[in-house]
């Protein structure tokens, strides 16, 4: 009696192991498929943009992904046109610089307002992170305004100044550097550097992690910014890549192939900082981990 | 090498004191462990004396010279943080190397330094590795080397061991020594462990609350401590305290006994408190100081801890490694004369 109701509630107890097994993997399916659907939805407008890419204007809005007839004729028009060339060399140059300025300023700034007490400081921080409430879309015409009584308008710097520090990028790096232990700074005090190369050799490369992540959001944030490049520039040739593209719309209806190839292009050198920065960023996760 | 003077050093965080004055004079060569428990004003001395710190009041002397306004790097220092502070981007002759960054010798110069500061630490084959393929005794040795290369004033040292396992900081400690003996280098070793105190310094000061209670060699601070704090915090186990009021020529203590005391400079019923170290009072043969039952035993080996229950009061004694009392024994407690230490209850000074 005893022995057969052990037997039982051994039974029931596998039973119930493989209800809950069978459960968690149910949860897990449906988790798999909503990442799936997720991936999906990402995904199809890349494919769809390289598809069409590759096809002739008649082709363009029937939806299939592969082209019946595909050719590289898109390509050739246009990088043989020579505005797509400047607006590429603009946005890579106004890219790369808003990056290195970003990368250098939001680090002194971040690390002065961890790093120093000061008084003020507290009300600086605030001052700071509170223009990140304003959307870009409100400070547009100040800048305008600016811009025109400085004699910005259709130049680089014009593109760039509202760029060049971010309130995000202060913020991010100033948490970043509550991760360096004040020893570090302090040793190479007592070591005789001063504050400025403390910065740079001690404190800079221990948050080279937060700086490849900033770096790769500004230069995403740049390389795709139009609204601001749009109103700052007049001529075509100081144009940036996104907003060079949609004049292929205005001037003859819409060519949609000629706009993908184009983006597909122009997706290239954000694959290349993506590839080259998320390096430091594994590491630095990596590096983290083992530590201690 | 240069002597390191403190006089009258005060420091206080806004309205709280946490330096009450301190005066210390320590000579060149010397190797100086300041002592106290956790919150007395150790570190605060120390990054004081490094120039990481401001002088609220008084004065620091470097070498004769006052240098309450100069810079860490003009003080020619070096210390040795208890995190280590060696970098985890930089390889180990890096980081040895840092302290020289600033220096005018030559790169072949620079590097024959490095090498012979590594090869008396033993890094010799470690100076390509990063940080994170280095124990923790061996990243202390690279936090050390990289204040070695200098060769600065004076060396020092905040708790650099408190992170390292028993077996290591014994070795490290004895490292440290061997080291100071060979370099001669001034140093000034803050810890709050009274082993590390007595085992390396020439010279101990110890700390309570922001005020130095006792400056003295490890012999002084053990057999003549000034006050009952010193000498409960110096020795493990700790020094029994039993209190009690003079009574002609004996102690009557609280707890029903009495013991005989040289009684020259003590006042009729006066309230004092007498100190018996835990290996000064022995378990043994025949009349002694104290009679008592055992309690609990400790073997330690050699010896055997034994703690007896003498009146309503416990104390602990040292009894033999071999053949120790059992519990529930009554014993028999001795202490030589000159073992017995005399405390005012009140101020808490020796009566010597
Ligand atoms: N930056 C600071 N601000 C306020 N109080 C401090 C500061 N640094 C240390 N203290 C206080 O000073 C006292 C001594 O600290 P410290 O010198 O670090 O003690 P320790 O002997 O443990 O090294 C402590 O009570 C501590 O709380
Ligand atoms: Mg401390």
């Amino acid at each position: 009696m005893a022995f057969s109701e052990t037997l039982d509630t051994g039974r029931n107890a596998s039973a119930l192991r493989s209800a809950t097994r069978r459960k968690r993997s149910q949860a897990q399916l449906i988790r798999w498929l909503l990442l799936f659907a997720g991936g999906i939805a990402m995904v199809m407008p890349i494919i769809y943009m390289l598809s069409t890419s590759f096809k002739y204007p008649f082709e363009v809005y029937n939806l299939n992904l592969i082209p019946e007839e595909p050719t590289l004729e898109n390509y050739t028009y246009v990088l043989e046109d020579g505005r797509f060339f400047s607006w590429f060399t603009n946005s890579v140059v106004i890219a790369t610089i808003t990056t290195i300025c970003n990368v250098l300023f939001d680090s002194l700034v971040g690390y002065v307002l961890c790093k120093y007490t000061f008084p003020g400081r507290y009300i600086v921080f605030i001052a700071i992170l509170s223009t990140l409430m304003i959307p870009t879309e409100m400070l547009v015409i100040p800048w305008y305004l600016m811009s025109s009584t400085f004699g910005w308008l259709d130049t680089y710097w014009g593109i760039m100044f509202p760029g060049l520090m971010t309130a995000f990028g202060v913020f991010l790096m100033k948490q970043f550097f509550e991760t360096v232990p004040d020893d570090f700074l302090e040793a190479a005090r007592i070591d005789g550097l001063n504050e400025l190369q403390i910065w740079w050799t001690v404190a800079m490369p221990l948050v080279r992690p937060a700086l490849a992540a900033l770096a790769i959001f500004v230069f995403l944030g740049n390389w795709t910014a139009f609204i601001w490049p749009l109103i700052v520039t007049n001529s075509q040739e100081m144009y940036t890549l996104p907003v060079g593209l949609t004049t292929f719309s205005v001037e003859a209806q819409v060519e949609w192939e000629l706009i993908m190839t184009g983006a597909a292009i122009s997706t290239i050198p954000t694959l290349i900082v993506f590839l080259v920065f998320q390096r430091y960023i594994i590491r630095g996760v990596v590096m983290a981990g083992l530590k201690g | 090498m240069t002597n390191v003077s403190l006089s009258n050093l005060k420091k206080s965080y806004g309205k709280t004191q946490v330096l009450h004055g301190i005066n210390l004079d320590i000579q060149s060569g010397e190797f100086v462990v300041l002592v106290g428990p956790s919150g007395c004003g150790k570190s605060t001395t120390l990054r004081m004396i490094a120039g990481l710190e401001e002088v609220s009041a008084g004065d620091i002397r470097i070498g004769g010279d006052v240098v309450n306004d100069m810079e860490p790097k003009e003080r020619n220092i070096a210390m040795v943080f208890q995190n280590y502070a060696i970098y985890p981007h930089m390889s180990v002759r890096k980081n040895i190397g840092f302290g020289l960054r600033t220096s005018k010798l030559s790169k072949d110069e620079k590097n024959a330094r490095i090498d012979e500061v590594a090869g008396i630490l033993e890094l010799n084959d470690l100076l390509e590795r990063k940080p994170n393929q280095l124990s923790g005794g061996q990243r202390q040795r690279v936090a050390i080397g990289r204040a070695m290369v200098r060769d600065p004033a004076a060396f020092l040292f905040d708790e650099p061991l408190s992170n390292l396992d028993a077996q290591l900081r014994t070795q490290m400690r004895l490292e440290i020594k061997k080291l100071h003996q060979r370099v001669g280098n001034t140093i000034i070793f803050v810890t709050h462990d009274q082993v590390e105190a007595m085992t390396m310094a020439d010279r101990i000061v110890i700390m309570k609350d922001g005020h130095i209670q006792q400056v003295g060699t490890p012999f002084e601070v053990f057999y003549e401590p000034a006050n009952i704090f010193v000498a409960q915090f110096i020795g493990a186990p700790s020094m029994n305290m039993l209190s009690g009021t003079v009574k002609g020529e004996a102690v009557a203590l609280d707890n029903g006994t009495s013991i005989q005391v040289p009684t020259t400079k003590l006042s009729e019923d006066q309230k004092v408190a007498v100190g018996l170290r835990p290996d000064a009072l022995l378990v043994g043969e025949g009349e002694g100081l104290f009679t008592g039952e055992v309690s609990v035993i400790e073997p330690l080996g050699t010896d055997t801890l034994a703690y007896v229950k003498v009146g309503d009061k416990e104390v602990i004694a040292k009894a033999s490694g071999r053949t120790p009392p059992a519990v529930g024994d009554v014993v028999n407690l001795h202490a030589a004369p000159e073992a017995i230490h005399l405390f005012d209850a009140d101020t808490g000074e020796a009566i010597r």
